[in-house]
């Protein structure tokens, strides 16, 4: 289908028959948010959840010790490779941070399920997870990131893993990072429609 | 907006979706002065829209509020639970109240899946004895449901098929991927399978832009290339000059005056809580089946006992909803979609039309069938759940990779059906629980039937055949009879119809066959509470046709000197 650059989104946009009310200012507005969706170097728009990072960021919800383990679970979830930047590159920290401060079902979930990881580490190897070697690490996460697997005294760990997850993939699928990986090309206007590629179609065997 | 002043309209209408957009429409158009009320705030999606914006635009990243339960770019502000508005259920009632608080009201928030009644559905009593049929018949309503294509705009192919009707369709657009493969498993197995029929409008139609595929309709548009009731009906009709807008304006009740006619409502400013009134000669209720029936209901008086509208007592009674249910899927063909932009209109761009012979099943009515999936954009809530998938979840970069093979890899179905009416499901008012302005509120009793559930449960079988032929991998085990097949709460699908009903006798409905009340005939309805039945289609368009009928017969009543 045809994309449009900022200019051919503003034209399509202005395409409105005279005589209807269409506020500028609007027209202006979204073919903005085209340009920025096209243009991942662009200018950082107000708002925007991801700063260049320059200061640290204090967290309003987490306390120090649950910055810091949030911060290393997030990165063993979605970790730096080749095609993108991890969990924290992305502001997934962050973005929990704002989302606990809102919805206080979450809150319960992430401070008893961290408060489980830190437990289960001192069980096991007398230290937090954070201190623990990367091998003691990744036993725990190996104890409870398969669910179907996983024995049952760890049932508490399975399920604080399990919204950890979907938290995580929430956060940094839905930043520039994270849609730039999947290759998400949509929410824009597009002059016509022309359904499915017809490279897609075959690919798919349709 | 303009303060209302104290003189008489010709026309008081309360509500302004699609019932009562379309009276303000049609009557102002024929020279009314009408005044509108609505209970919410102001509402332009030129300029209030969230089109376009990409999720990290918000540290949300598009999750829902306490206002905005289908997200916080949703353009309908309201929701299951309305803080300082309560309402009540009966013990043992499962029933969830949706409502729009703002200019425009439900048509901010529906899926634009437009369907006609078919010649069947008006007459259902005299073909399965369930129900009762309506006093007018599809002849009757065909004229309004073309002008109705024709003001507002919908896509959709010209099939011929029985009791799913055509309308003037603009082209629909092709099918996404994943709707190739589900076009081509129905072909399969025998079940009708055609493009959606929605609200959007894929040519120039009236003055408003054609659709730019951003796939965004949930969030208003800001070129009108979908229909919501302001910027479709609303703003046209202040155009003329002849429409006073009020917003925030809470109706509390139909006056009447001693020969029992209307005169007007009074209401409440909720910006300063007092009470007001404005008079006029004609008042049409488009509230919403429900609130329309609360206001019936607490319109009061010596002529009116049991409130307006209600010698019959009906008011309240047949209260229905639509019956649903989902179930999705794995397909493993569709791993590895080649990212492409699928977004296309906000809606599925086909669908399944009911196509079974009920002489061959165990339950009456039928279904729609709705299809999801894709690639859509990735906001709060992305692929949740992703340890159901086959590696059983992970962590790392095994992860990682599960998220780019998977995305776009799930179909789901959402199955749309007709409920019979029953006595045991309706509203009435509260005894004793009022809302913050002292308005009464309602109590919700609810019942499904055996005729429900067997319906619901052969959706759930035909969309595990679905997914099965398709050979993917159904998320859930098949709902058991005690968890209802999965039926969704009465309510949850926002379909509610039916608790104003007109009907052929004043014994047994609140309004005659022009959705005028038996008992004052100055009182109209136009919106889903004059509906005796529900369909196995969406009610807006038929909501949308009755409006301009109503509205119709009230300038030519009016022109001849008869209200």
């Amino acid at each position: 289908m045809s994309e449009m650059n900022r200019r051919d989104a503003l034209q399509h946009l202005l395409a409105v028959p005279a005589g209807i009310a269409i506020a500028p200012d609007a027209l202006e507005r979204a073919a903005d948010h085209v340009h920025a969706a096209l243009d991942p170097q662009g200018a950082t728009q107000a708002g925007t959840a991801q700063p260049a990072r320059p200061r640290p960021y204090v967290p309003k919800q987490f306390t120090p010790d649950e910055w810091r383990l949030v911060r290393m679970l997030v990165d063993y979830l979605i970790p730096r490779d080749a095609r993108s930047g991890s969990a924290t590159d992305a502001g997934v920290p962050e973005f929990m941070d704002f989302m606990l401060g809102e919805y206080a079902s979450m809150r319960t979930w992430m401070r008893n399920g961290l408060g489980w990881m830190h437990a289960e580490s001192r069980k096991r190897f007398g230290t937090s997870f954070v201190s623990a070697s990367e091998a003691q690490r990744r036993e725990i996460l190996d104890a409870i990131a398969f669910p179907k697997r996983a024995a049952a005294d760890v049932k508490a760990g399975v399920e604080f893993f399990n919204n950890l997850r979907n938290l995580t993939a929430s956060g940094f699928y839905s930043s520039r990072i994270g849609i730039a990986d999947l290759g998400y090309i949509g929410n824009r206007p597009v002059a016509e429609w022309k359904g499915t590629p017809p490279e897609v179609m075959r690919k798919l065997g349709l | 907006m303009s303060q209302p002043r104290n003189d008489l309209y010709d026309v008081a209408i309360v509500g302004s979706g699609a019932g009562g957009g379309m009276a303000a429409y049609q009557l102002t158009k024929a020279g009314a002065r009408v005044v509108l009320l609505e209970a919410g705030g102001m509402w332009d999606n030129t300029k209030d829209s969230a089109m376009l914006k990409m999720p990290y635009d918000s540290p949300r990243r598009g999750a829902s509020t306490s206002d905005r339960p289908f997200g916080e770019w949703d353009a309908c502000i309201g929701g299951w639970s309305i803080p300082g508005e309560p309402y009540t259920k009966a013990e043992g009632t499962k029933f969830d109240w949706w409502r729009g608080r703002m200019l425009g009201g439900r048509t901010n928030h529906w899926g634009r899946i437009s369907l006609r009644f078919g010649p069947d559905d008006f007459k259902r009593k005299s073909i399965d004895g369930l129900g009762d049929d309506w006093p007018i018949s599809y002849d009757e309503l065909k004229p309004w449901y073309d002008e109705v294509d024709r003001l507002i705009g919908i896509f959709g192919s010209v099939e011929n098929l029985p009791n799913h009707p055509d309308g003037l369709f603009h082209p629909a657009p092709a099918p996404r991927y994943y709707e190739h493969l589900v076009k081509r498993t129905s072909d399969r197995m025998g079940i009708t399978c055609i493009p959606a029929r929605l609200s959007v409008i894929t040519k120039p139609l009236n003055g408003r832009a054609p659709c730019h595929y951003c796939g965004q309709c949930n969030r208003g548009c800001m070129t009108n290339s979908n229909f919501s009731s302001p910027n479709v009906l609303i703003f046209p009709a202040m155009r003329t000059g002849r429409l006073t807008l009020l917003t925030d304006a809470m109706v509390r009740e139909v006056m009447t005056g001693p020969d029992g006619r209307a005169t007007g409502v009074s209401y409440i400013d909720k910006r300063t809580a007092e009470d007001r009134e404005v008079r006029a000669r004609i008042v049409v209720l488009a509230a919403s089946a429900c609130e329309s029936a609360r206001i019936l209901l607490n319109s009061k008086s010596t002529r009116h006992p049991n409130g307006l509208a209600n010698a019959s007592g009906v008011v309240g009674k047949y209260l229905t909803d639509t019956t649903g249910t989902d179930v999705a899927g794995f397909i493993p063909r569709l791993v590895d979609v080649p990212p492409h932009n699928a977004d296309g209109v906000g809606g599925g761009h086909i669908y399944m039309p009911w196509w079974l012979d009920n002489a061959k099943l165990d339950f009456p009515r039928g279904y729609h069938i709705e299809v999801w999936g894709g690639l859509g954009m990735p906001s709060y809530g992305f692929m949740g759940g992703i340890q159901s998938y086959p590696e059983g979840g992970g962590y790392g970069a095994d992860l990682k990779a599960q998220y780019r093979r998977y995305w776009g890899a799930t179909v789901g179905f959402s199955g749309r059906g007709e409920m019979i009416p029953n006595e045991k499901s309706y509203c009435e008012l509260d005894p004793e629980v009022k809302d913050k302005w002292g308005i009464p509120v309602l109590r919700f009793h609810w019942e499904w039937r055996d005729t429900e559930y067997k319906q619901v449960k052969h959706m759930q079988e035909t969309f595990r055949a679905l997914i099965g032929e398709m050979g993917g991998e159904v998320w859930s085990p098949m709902p058991t009879r005690e968890q209802g097949y999965g039926i969704a709460n009465g309510g949850a699908i926002i379909h509610e119809l039916g608790c104003v009903r007109m009907g052929a006798s004043e014994r047994d409905s609140a309004l005659n066959a022009q959705c005028q009340a038996w008992d004052c005939d100055n009182l109209f309805v136009a919106d889903g509470g004059s509906f005796v039945s529900q369909a196995d289609k969406n009610p807006t368009w038929t909501i949308l046709a009755l409006s301009m009928r109503v509205s119709d017969y009230i300038t030519r009543q009016r022109r001849a000197g008869a209200l």
